[in-house]
């Protein structure tokens, strides 16, 4: 996409955990306006490449940049003041918080107008307004994971990753899922997004990548790739 | 030379000398079970001083005399009071085990700390077994003993010969052989742990403390190894908690088996020597025991220099606080140790480990 | 009724189990608060707890020397925000350096801490024990004499209403609050969140460290005795009141705190002797005198024996809590499980 400007990239990343390299230079973009998708198999380093750019691991060689401002090896706790929110696999909600307060938390490192952003989030999830007031601990999968991206939104970010976002959903849960996340792109909110889901996840993606062990095997629009016969040998003949 | 040698002086130092290496080897002993416990299997049991008192209880009651105070008087030979107070603390620790050792490591320390408290509640309460806060009194100590004419005359030492022929000789040398009887077990049991170490055995507790996942699938029952561990370092602690008794002769629940005292010195001898490493615990044992009893020298003598020189200071409160002070100071070392070098002076060399290293791969 | 049981129950039994209950609550909440969000035992927390309680002793007594008498609740405001300074300067050199590391890294440095402040108290106050209140505290009749409370027991019990109220208020309606009600679900999820985790442990030790020295004042105004064996003794049972409720819940530690206080000195009530005396009323109701004889003699023999002999109330926190960690480790209100 020429003029669509590139918000986060991760150039010719080495990555890994203590010695041994899990990536072995990867390279991804996401623009200001697309829905970009990461598939693979188990292994691949799908979620490892997401934790390079938390600063979650080793990174050897390579940088990460968004907005063109190399951010590698930023900490965790850092890497959302540059407004790159990101929603884990497991553990994403804060079990013993309310989902009022949960959102609240989201909105910790930008509280001025918090409390119009979580009416806002309410508009984006309705279903969420009238669990308000309950445990997050409490509600269904598909729910708690409407309040982790409701909670990552919080800070109105530059990018949102998400990590496997369907995983363990109901399929009516995953439809829902994949329709916020097109919605979170209507919004303005680019979305990287790992997923096992490969066939559901392509039809909502822009663009997407195959990576398989830890290098970048296809990439294309999300059409290209669902037409892709060997993306459908490897991944698509799975149940959905 | 021999005058120098033998003079009232020199007598004494080496009293002193015999009753640092006396007093090192048993804590010596003590660190080597707890190594056992915490070195090879990561048990963190913070309630050492309940399994010595046990042992010590258990050694006192079964050897000592009549007294009118408590149960007694079965006289047994000592090294009947020694085995059983082995078993005693054995048996305690199995039962302990059973129940608390899939805990994760603070609360076992929790649970064992509880366990220690309890051992000395009912030590204190039961003063019918016990005496309770009176203690136990006129321990034997080996070698001592045989210079009690009382004993003397008892089978089998009976035979040989009239007791008023030796018992002479026994309460002269006794010092330098209960000693070295000590020092003996030190030497034993740190070559029998040494052999159990690099066994199959010992490996494998090595592999449950580097990666339990690992251990578990590999069909090992982890449960009953870590029991196993733990009632072994249970029982050198409590043949640990004998010779104690044996030292000081006199033993009563709340000040002999303070765990301020026995617990904590005993863990930083570890930490300090190297855990997880046998050779690591003598060392520690000896070194910290030879520091502690040196410095109470220097207490002693600085508190009654300052009671000369200042005579509205009370020596004796000063020797007190200044205890303390040294115990704040050994404590302030550990973490100091902790922070600088958590392996130890010696730190540990390991056999190697069953199934060998696994490579975590998280994706 | 009242008089056989009810005025000796409730007057010697159930208040002073009420009043030792919420010194061990306001304990346990210091310590339901640093496993949860720090995630460790914080062993030398019995002796923070004391140091409070000394140090109300030497502000009364600095009060004192200036001519003028304080109560102890007042001299307990200085003391407090010295105990707090205590607990963030220990944390700052003993703890800190050991947040990356494995848990028994820093369980050990927190054992060797409580050794170090107990080491400390004697040779800052001398090593016999202190006489914090002289005298017996009067019992004051109420309700027309069928309640005997001492003053000290109000005292004690409002203030951990009080103390209480103000805790739930700040974990439930502050941002700080939430955010350490967040960390201890997830400290993960906290840090990618953006909530500065050492603010939120910070925040911790002084509100624990608040309620601890509350606690520690309260403990000496009860047992009107200071020594330095306190900090330790009271430990167990507050592990044992924070495991029964739920480890990180701070509304378990509450209520753990009182049961366990209440088991405490329930437990020496004579028992038997209250059953013995319901079975021979019982017996009159329906006349037969041969059990009415028998109960009588019984209840005669055993009318004063505690269930459990006083030597052993220490022990009762421990039971409780191994019973717990066997039968449902998460606590009553479900907290972490390790």
């Amino acid at each position: 996409m020429a003029e669509a400007k590139k918000v986060l990239e991760l150039s010719d990343i080495h990555a890994g955990y203590g010695d041994t390299d899990i990536l072995h230079g990867i390279n991804m973009h996401v623009c200001d306006d697309e829905v970009v998708v990461v598939i693979g198999p188990n292994g691949a380093g799908k979620s490892t490449a997401v934790k390079a750019i938390l600063g979650l691991l080793n990174i050897r060689k390579g940088d990460v940049l968004l907005n063109e401002q190399v951010i590698t090896g930023t900490p965790p706790e850092k890497v959302i003041n540059q407004r790159v929110s990101y929603v884990p696999q497991t553990h994403n909600v804060f079990v013993s918080l309310t989902v009022q307060e949960n959102l609240e938390m989201g909105a910790w490192t930008v509280p001025e107008g918090m409390n119009d952003r979580i009416e806002r989030m309410y508009e984006m999830f309705p279903d969420l307004a009238e669990k308000r007031r309950q445990a997050a601990g409490s509600l269904s999968g598909g729910q708690r994971q409407m309040v982790a991206m409701a909670k990552a939104l919080m800070v109105d970010p530059e990018v949102l990753l998400l990590d496997e976002p369907t995983a363990g959903l109901s399929p009516l849960y995953r439809s829902v899922i994949f329709a916020a996340v097109q919605s979170i792109k209507d919004n303005g909110v680019p979305v990287l997004m790992v997923e096992q889901n490969a066939k559901q996840a392509l039809g909502v993606a822009d663009r997407g990548y195959v990576l398989v062990d830890g290098s970048n095997r296809h990439t294309g629009t999300g059409q290209e790739l669902r037409e892709d016969p060997e993306v459908a040998r490897m991944f698509l003949g799975a149940r959905d | 030379m021999s005058e120098w040698l033998l003079s009232d002086q020199m007598v004494g130092n080496m009293l002193y000398v015999n009753s640092l290496l006396l007093m090192g080897g048993i804590y010596a002993l003590m660190c080597l079970g707890l190594n056992v416990q915490w070195g090879f299997t990561g048990l963190f049991n913070a309630g050492i001083a309940g399994f010595a008192a046990v042992g010590a209880y258990t050694y006192a009651i079964l050897t000592t005399f009549a007294s009118g105070m408590h149960i007694g008087g079965y006289e047994l030979p000592i090294w009947v009071g020694m085995l059983a107070a082995m078993i005693a603390s054995g048996i305690i620790a199995l039962a302990i085990g059973a129940i608390c050792i899939r805990l994760r490591a603070d609360y076992l320390a929790i649970a064992t700390i509880g366990i220690a408290e309890i051992i000395k509640l009912i030590l204190k309460n039961e003063t019918a077994i016990t005496n309770g806060p009176r203690g136990v009194a006129k321990i034997p100590r080996s070698w001592e003993h045989l210079g009690d004419a009382r004993v003397a005359e008892k089978l089998p030492w009976r035979l040989f010969g009239e007791p008023s022929a030796y018992e002479g000789f026994f309460r002269e040398w006794y010092p330098l052989l209960f000693m070295l009887t000590v020092v003996g077990f030190v030497l034993l049991v740190y070559l029998a742990l040494e052999i159990a170490r690099t066994s199959p055995w010992g490996r494998v507790m090595t592999a449950i403390r580097e990666n339990e996942a690992a251990a578990r699938a590999a069909g090992k029952n982890v449960t009953r190894l870590r029991i196993e561990s733990f009632v072994v370092g249970a029982v050198i602690i409590g043949l640990a908690g004998a010779f104690y008794a044996q030292q000081l002769r006199f033993i009563e629940p709340t000040n002999a088996f303070d765990p301020t005292k026995l617990t904590f010195l005993v863990w930083v001898m570890l930490i300090m020597g190297g855990s997880g490493n046998n050779r690591g615990a003598v060392l520690g044992g000896l070194m910290l025991w030879v520091i502690w009893s040196g410095t109470e020298l220097v207490i002693r003598f600085g508190a009654n220099v300052l009671g000369d020189v200042f005579p509205d200071l009370s020596p004796s409160v000063l020797v007190t606080k200044a205890s303390f002070l040294r115990l704040f100071l050994i404590g302030l070392i550990l973490q100091f140790v902790l922070q600088r070098f958590p392996k130890g002076i010696l730190p540990e060399v390991r056999p190697a480990a069953l199934g060998g290293k696994t490579n975590e791969v998280r994706d | 009724m009242w008089d056989a049981f009810g005025f000796e129950f409730i007057n010697f039994y159930l208040i002073p189990g009420l009043v030792l209950g919420c010194i061990y609550a306001l304990g346990a909440i210091g310590i339901t608060l640093t496993f949860g969000i720090l995630r460790f035992a914080n062993f030398a927390h019995g002796e923070v707890m004391m140091s409070s309680a000394y140090l109300t002793y030497t502000f009364m007594a600095l009060a004192a020397g200036l001519g003028f008498s304080v109560v102890p609740l007042v001299a307990a405001i200085p003391a407090a925000a010295v105990t707090i300074g205590i607990a963030l300067v220990i944390d700052r050199f003993f703890y800190r350096p050991f947040r990356k590391s494995e848990t028994i890294i820093i369980v050990m440095a927190s054992f060797g801490m409580m050794l170090m402040v107990r080491a400390l108290v004697p040779v800052i106050w001398g090593p016999n024990q202190i006489t914090f209140v002289r005298g017996i505290t009067p019992m004051k009749p109420y309700l027309d004499g069928m309640l005997l409370v001492q003053d000290k027991q109000w005292l004690i019990v409002m203030g951990t209403i009080v103390v209480m109220t103000v805790f739930s208020l700040i974990m439930n309606y502050t941002r700080i609050g939430k955010a350490m009600r967040a960390v201890s679900d997830s400290p993960d999820l906290a840090r990618v969140t953006g909530i500065n985790v050492e603010t939120v442990i910070r925040a911790t030790w002084i509100i624990g460290g608040f309620c601890a020295a509350v606690a520690g004042a309260f403990l000496a105004m009860n047992t009107q005795q200071l020594s330095a064996t306190m900090g330790f003794r009271i430990l167990l049972p507050k592990f044992a009141a924070a495991i029964l409720g739920g480890i990180g819940r701070p509304v378990g530690a509450i209520v753990g705190g009182m049961v366990i206080g209440l088991a405490e000195e329930l437990i020496a009530y004579p028992w038997q002797g209250a059953v013995m005396q319901v079975v021979w009323w019982f017996s009159e109701v329906i006349n037969a005198t041969g059990m009415t004889e028998w109960a009588k003699a019984v209840h005669k023999d055993v009318r004063s024996t505690p269930l459990l002999s006083p030597g052993y109330k220490a022990g009762v926190a421990f039971g409780i809590m191994v019973i717990m960690l066997i039968v449902r480790p998460a606590g009553l209100f479900k907290g972490r499980v390790f």
